[in-house]
């Protein structure tokens, strides 16, 4: 099977989207594998296929990410997972169901129990959504998050009912306030163990140096509200996983998840054919018993994300902005200290890891950029991407070389960049700068040490480019 | 900038003490046996403090805050704090930054002042925080803020030391984002905020050039931060609200060192301040807000102490009406909120004494509520 520039190009869009981004040669494998057989593969995250850097290493070497005390460690564990990866769809999906069902730490002072959260994601995030929300329904940070633990028999809580149709599963306009306590009675007595001390611990944290106490959930039949409940129009003694089969069978959440879905992995805005694309996700999830594997198989299949409208049309988040530099330069391949600098400089560009601002979680998009989180992208990227000592710099070069000879022209060297990097699509202006900006290098000898240095600077101009900040 | 009239804008200046500054080891109750009792190992020496008055004291490190008393330009608010205290240090930050202690809240206070005072959000550089990453307080949608690092290298590719490549680099980036405008929504964006970046790192480099000063700051990065406030300020380039922040004041362990140490960077740094701008002749153009998340326990742990309550914030200005607002808390065991001090005014108060009598806003929006305001600027 011959492989064309058209193939790479949707291997490499698939790649962005469903992961953090690929070299040329990996993306050349996957092309060769076939799309559809690379979908399953990334839908389908094994055990035994995990070759990543083993924990042991981290165990050895961090401290503080095995400890996870603080937020600091726990925020550099999990963006080590994600650079070191090999499943990195199971990450992303994980980074989704982060910024949807957004916890943080400030109220918790807990890294640990964040960080179960995210891993309960990892490990039901493909599953049905209907049992995504019962563990959400149960995890311990959920509750003191949400004070679901302030949610008792006869005294209810509301903000967990409340944020669970709102933000979690239907959107504003799909049920009535009275829905919203009605859900609140089905989920007193779901709990944390000791959950009074341990809400109390939470708020007045002064443990140092006495440590975490790890948290667990707990039913306690004695504070659940056993009276009928009336809720979207049906009626019955329901408990929490009453509410959530009723929530799961309703339009309202399937077009509400695979909206947010389809902007997640999709496109940051829905046109006519984005709709069409959700209708199709919507009739997987009814067909497939809500399975966000099914849901997410029609979105990576589907003819729009396929085409033209979808190519580039998201504001990458800055976590796949570290993330994605990262992995292309391949300058992180064993635990160091930097990788904390790395989680670091995702929370600069504003989006740091376990701490979403509210329950709403980040606003993406084009609300990712202003002129301060800009600085701090273009600069991040343009330094790992401009230093020809990083493997996936040199490897780029090299390609060139092998691809066009040695001798070049610059702008044969920043077509060839721009190539190898995506494929990525800029404006004439930009490619005229960067042109531009090549030629002072003169033309270019690929074997001698000045002129990887100087395709180095091309591949860091590109890395600050407009179109380099969409995924 | 300079108005009309040939008067410069009012600018408040943020002192972030990150951590929990031990309000009891800074202005200290050094005439009350109970201090010493609960501080059996964590007290500052009572001959060392600088009194202010028969009761307290400031720490000894905080010389020139002393100084600056003397001259009546320091307001020491007591006893400053917000219902049911929240013991977490991120948590607790947030109350102050978003001035919502019951439900988190989206917005920081002074994002919000600054689109009051920016409507329309032409001065990039309207409010300038100087550190990474953009402090809560700052936070409010589409109100465009510097984050300065370093002032000196600020901008885009610090890392490029070769004078002339970054040169062209930054050439190639205008012409990058400079280019033709109308064919996409998202791409003009992007455009414009890259334009807005450069622009705003352009005009801050300008500053150190123009500064001259006989003052000469410290080595520490609070002092230094602060120098950075000076130039930019000096150089009227529109900036009305300034963020800074020291630490780490988290002094479970060691404290009478690490305190120690801490106060001297911030006091002298204040200190320097104020005379850079005195000697330039604009000290009654900046008021400088320090407060810290929250106190620490009253009972000291043998070396440190722990997270508390009941804090103490520092308005110094030449437009100031210095002296003492809010009351001290009592030490005394009743009169204790779980072993720490009990708040006794709203820091919304504060906020909102700044916010009207300083940059004539209307408080009640950005703070959430309407408060009582003190009187230690003039109505």
């Amino acid at each position: 099977m011959t492989t064309t520039t058209a193939d790479v190009a949707l291997m490499a869009h698939l790649i962005r989207r469903a992961g953090f981004g690929a070299g040329r040669e990996e993306l050349e494998e996957q092309v060769a594998r076939g799309y559809e057989n690379v979908v399953e593969d990334l839908l389908h995250p094994s055990a035994d296929s995990r070759e990543n850097l083993p924990d042991d290493l981290i165990r050895r070497y961090h401290v503080d990410q095995s400890e996870l005390r603080q937020l600091d460690g726990a925020g550099a564990y999990w963006m080590y997972q994600m650079i070191t990866t090999n499943h990195p769809l199971e990450e992303k999906l994980a980074l989704f169901w982060h910024g949807l069902f957004a916890t943080g730490y400030a109220k918790l002072n807990q890294a640990r129990a964040l960080l179960n959260q995210v891993d309960m994601f990892k490990r039901t995030g493909f599953g049905s959504f209907r049992d995504i929300l019962i563990e959400l329904s149960k995890d311990p940070a959920m509750i003191i998050w949400l004070d679901n633990n302030d949610n008792h028999d006869g005294a209810i809580n509301e903000n967990y009912g409340r944020e669970l149709l709102e933000l979690f599963s239907m959107g504003i306009g799909n049920y009535t306030e009275d829905d919203i306590k009605e859900a609140s009675r089905a989920f007193t007595g779901w709990t944390l163990k000791n959950a009074e001390y341990m809400s109390m611990r939470a708020m007045k944290d002064s443990i140092w140096p006495y440590g975490r106490i790890a948290w667990h959930f707990e039913y306690r039949e004695d504070d659940h509200d056993t009276g009928d409940k009336e809720f979207l129009g049906e009626r019955g003694a329901f408990g929490g996983d009453e509410i959530v089969d009723i929530i799961c069978r309703q339009d309202a959440t399937a077009r509400f998840i695979c909206t947010r879905l389809f902007q997640f992995f999709g496109a940051d805005e829905i046109d006519e054919r984005g709709e069409a694309a959700i209708e199709q996700m919507m009739a997987s999830y009814f067909e497939s018993d809500y399975e966000i594997r099914s849901v997410l198989r029609t979105l990576f299949n589907s003819e729009y994300f396929k085409g033209e409208a979808a190519r580039y049309a998201r504001v990458k988040a800055p976590v796949e902005t570290v993330v994605g530099a990262v992995r292309m330069a391949g300058s992180y391949r064993q635990p160091t200290l930097g990788v904390n600098q790395l989680a670091s400089q995702a929370f600069y560009m504003g989006q740091g890891l376990l701490q979403p601002p509210t329950v709403e979680g980040w606003h993406e998009g084009v609300e990712w950029i202003d002129s301060g989180s800009l600085v701090e992208r273009v600069n991040f990227a343009a330094k790992e991407l401009g230093n020809p000592s990083n493997p996936g710099v040199r490897a780029i070069v090299d390609r060139l070389a092998r691809d066009g000879g040695t001798a070049q022209s610059a702008a044969d060297v920043v077509d060839g960049c721009l190539d190898l990097m995506g494929p990525l699509q800029v404006e004439d202006s930009t490619r005229e700068a960067i042109v531009e900006f090549a030629s002072q290098f003169g033309d270019f000898d690929l074997e001698a040490d000045e002129s990887v240095e100087a395709v180095a600077n091309v591949i860091r101009l590109i890395a600050s480019s407009k179109e380099y900040q969409l995924a | 900038m300079v108005t009309q009239n040939g008067n410069h804008d009012k600018t408040l200046v943020v002192v972030q003490l990150s951590g929990g500054n031990d309000t009891l080891n800074t202005v200290v109750p050094y005439n009350d046996g109970l201090y010493y009792d609960y501080r059996q190992t964590v007290h500052v020496d009572g001959d060392a403090v600088h009194p202010i008055s028969d009761d307290l004291a400031f720490n000894p490190s905080m010389g020139p805050v002393k100084r600056l008393w003397d001259e009546g330009k320091v307001a020491v608010i007591n006893g400053i704090g917000y219902p049911n205290p929240n013991r977490s240090h991120f948590r607790s930050m947030d109350i102050w930054h978003t001035a919502m202690p019951d439900e988190i809240g989206r917005e920081g206070w002074l994002g919000r002042a600054t689109r009051e005072l920016d409507p329309t959000g032409d001065n990039v550089l309207t409010a300038v925080n100087f550190g990474r990453g953009m402090p809560r307080a700052l936070g409010v949608r589409g109100v465009p803020v510097a984050s300065v690092g370093n002032l000196e290298t600020y901008g885009l590719f610090p890392d490029v030391q070769d004078e002339f490549l970054r040169k062209y680099a930054l050439d190639a980036f205008a012409k990058m984002y400079g280019g033709a405008q109308g064919r996409d929504a998202v791409m003009d964006f992007l455009g414009q905020t890259g334009t807005d970046a450069l622009k705003g790192a352009d005009i801050l480099r300008t500053a150190p050039a123009q500064y001259q000063s006989s003052i000469e700051y410290a080595a520490n990065p609070i002092a230094q931060s602060l120098k950075s406030v000076a130039q930019v300020m000096l150089a009227d380039l529109g900036t009305r609200v300034f963020y800074t922040q020291h630490g780490s004041f988290d002094t479970h362990s060691g404290e009478l060192v690490s305190h120690a140490k801490l106060w001297d960077e911030v006091a002298g740094g204040i200190g320097d301040f104020y005379d850079d701008l005195r000697e330039h002749g604009r000290e009654n153009d900046a008021v400088i807000l320090v407060f810290s998340e929250f106190g620490r326990r009253v009972k000291d742990n043998g070396s440190g102490t722990d997270h508390g309550s009941g804090g103490t914030a520092f308005v110094i200005g030449g437009d100031v009406k210095g002296g003492l607002y809010g009351q001290y808390p009592s030490l005394a065991p009743d009169m204790q909120l779980e072993g720490d001090l009990h708040y006794n005014n709203d820091f919304r108060m504060t906020y909102s004494t700044l916010l009207e009598r300083w940059f004539h806003l209307d408080s009640e929006p950005i703070v959430n509520g309407r408060f009582e305001q003190f009187d230690f600027l003039p109505a």
